[in-house]
């Protein structure tokens, strides 16, 4: 399957297409008494091991879910090769996010969901990064361009980057927020500023600034906007909704 | 209002026999205003819900002169703040209160939109849309139900009612802090910020 960003392609999927006729796990169906651990593993995760030998670090079965933890320096061919080889096709990012732990010796974990509609298969891939190191990750919008805001949420929320993401910046806090990243366990549940202090710079966001140029033209606001913005509008391009 | 209790008057014979009623301006414009607002729902969450089931055929809004809901600021003059506001629309829901013209009145509605609920006492959540605009009524619940709303109107309704036109405070425009946008001193937003205290004095904090 081509990945070309120049040419989409639209190829519809049937769910279950790719498993041989006569085998149950291309059932539709809800499975019961899942075992807390040591349940059936992904046959995802067995290829993965040959393909990337010691680059993927552990295979954990919860509740029925295999996560695979692999190298930083290699999820994002981990994702690649998912995504294209024959045998897996996981063709559906469902979720990119973070985990941090209260533990300050645990590491941050970066995860990704993935989904593979020909073979009925989920997987969960996770990236560590110890404390202390950069908080980066590559990000797979190359492979799915879904990860767009996925990635930005989570660059919003937890202050991760995601290398290679096209336009990464905030995506539910304003732009010019400065308290930090709420999802951070070192951000206080009410944020770092006063109540007034808060509210004194929420409103002095223009409420005019997250659109087009061509809608700007009429509200003026164009002055008001960051830099950066400013930069992306002037090529055309839309912002905000 | 009504009907002249003085027949033999020379008003009344001038007149000749055509009904005709004295009464103060205020009562006559107010009894006009309260029973032909326009609201307009700003509804952001679950009470937006209530909202909607008070204003369809059960509940119906339309008895109660609102006939017309306003989906432009513009031609509305009761604001209904249905939901929790997040300070990403703080200044969305301040420019469309100063889009409305006067006269204008605010209802806010459930304890989000008063207070922040408490449970959204996070770093996201507005405690209380009294801190961006003014209120006239406070409706509680969460989500309050359509009779509550109601309720909340009609209260509304009785103090449209007993406006004096004397009263020069009565139509003051908003007028923000050209420097902070705030309309109120910053201490009073962080004293109605508190995590028990909130914009109706239900302050835990004393007992």
């Amino acid at each position: 399957m081509s990945n070309d960003p120049g040419k989409p392609t639209f190829t519809p999927v049937i769910a279950g297409s790719a498993i041989a006729s006569g085998d149950p796990a291309g059932l539709p169906v809800t499975r019961k008494n899942v075992a807390h651990r040591g349940g059936d593993v992904n046959p995802s995760a067995g290829a993965l091991k040959e393909a990337f030998g010691a680059a993927v670090r552990r295979v954990d079965v919860v509740w029925g879910e295999t996560t695979v933890y692999v190298d930083m320096a290699r999820a994002h061919d981990v994702i690649q090769w998912l995504h294209d080889d024959a045998s897996q096709r996981y063709d559906y990012l469902s979720d990119v996010t973070a985990v941090e732990f209260r533990d300050l010796e645990q590491p941050i974990e970066v995860v990704w969901h993935l989904r593979s509609l020909p073979y009925r298969r989920f997987i969960r891939i996770k990236a560590q990064i110890e404390r202390g190191q950069k908080l980066e990750a590559p990000s797979v919008w190359d492979i799915y361009r879904g990860a767009d805001w996925l990635e930005r949420e989570c660059y919003d929320m937890f202050g991760l980057r995601f290398v290679g993401h096209p336009d990464l910046r905030r995506l539910l806090m304003w732009e010019q927020y400065k308290e930090g990243y709420p999802l951070r366990k070192d951000f206080p549940a009410r944020g770092r500023f006063s109540r007034s202090e808060q509210l004194r710079q929420a409103l002095a966001a223009n409420p005019e600034a997250r659109y087009s140029k061509e809608e700007l033209s009429i509200a003026d606001a164009f002055e008001d906007l960051p830099d950066d913005m400013k930069r992306r509008l002037g090529t055309g391009e839309r912002v905000g909704e | 209002m009504g009907l002249s209790p003085r027949p033999e008057s020379r008003l009344v014979q001038t007149h000749s026999d055509e009904p005709w009623i004295t009464t103060r301006l205020d009562a006559f414009v107010n009894w006009g205003r309260k029973n032909s607002l326009w609201p307009m729902p700003f509804g952001t969450a679950c009470c937006a819900i209530e909202f909607m089931a008070t204003a369809a055929s059960k509940y119906d809004l339309a008895r109660f002169g609102m006939e017309r809901q306003a989906f432009s600021p513009r031609q509305a003059d009761l604001l209904i703040c249905a939901g929790r506001v997040p300070f990403k629309l703080a200044p969305v829901l301040r420019r469309i209160w100063q889009q409305m013209p006067q006269p204008k009145w605010c209802i806010s509605m459930g304890a989000c939109a008063s207070s922040g609920n408490g449970i959204f006492d996070n770093y996201a959540v507005v405690q209380g849309i009294d801190n961006i605009i003014p209120v006239d009524v406070y409706v509680p619940g969460c989500p309050p139900r359509p009779e509550g709303l109601i309720y909340g109107i009609m209260m509304l309704q009785k103090k449209v009612e007993n406006e004096r036109s004397s009263d020069k405070s009565l139509r003051n425009e908003l007028e923000p802090d050209p420097k902070s946008q705030l309309y109120l001193e910053p201490h009073v937003i962080d004293e109605l910020s508190e995590p028990f205290g909130n914009s109706v004095h239900q302050t835990r904090s004393g007992l």
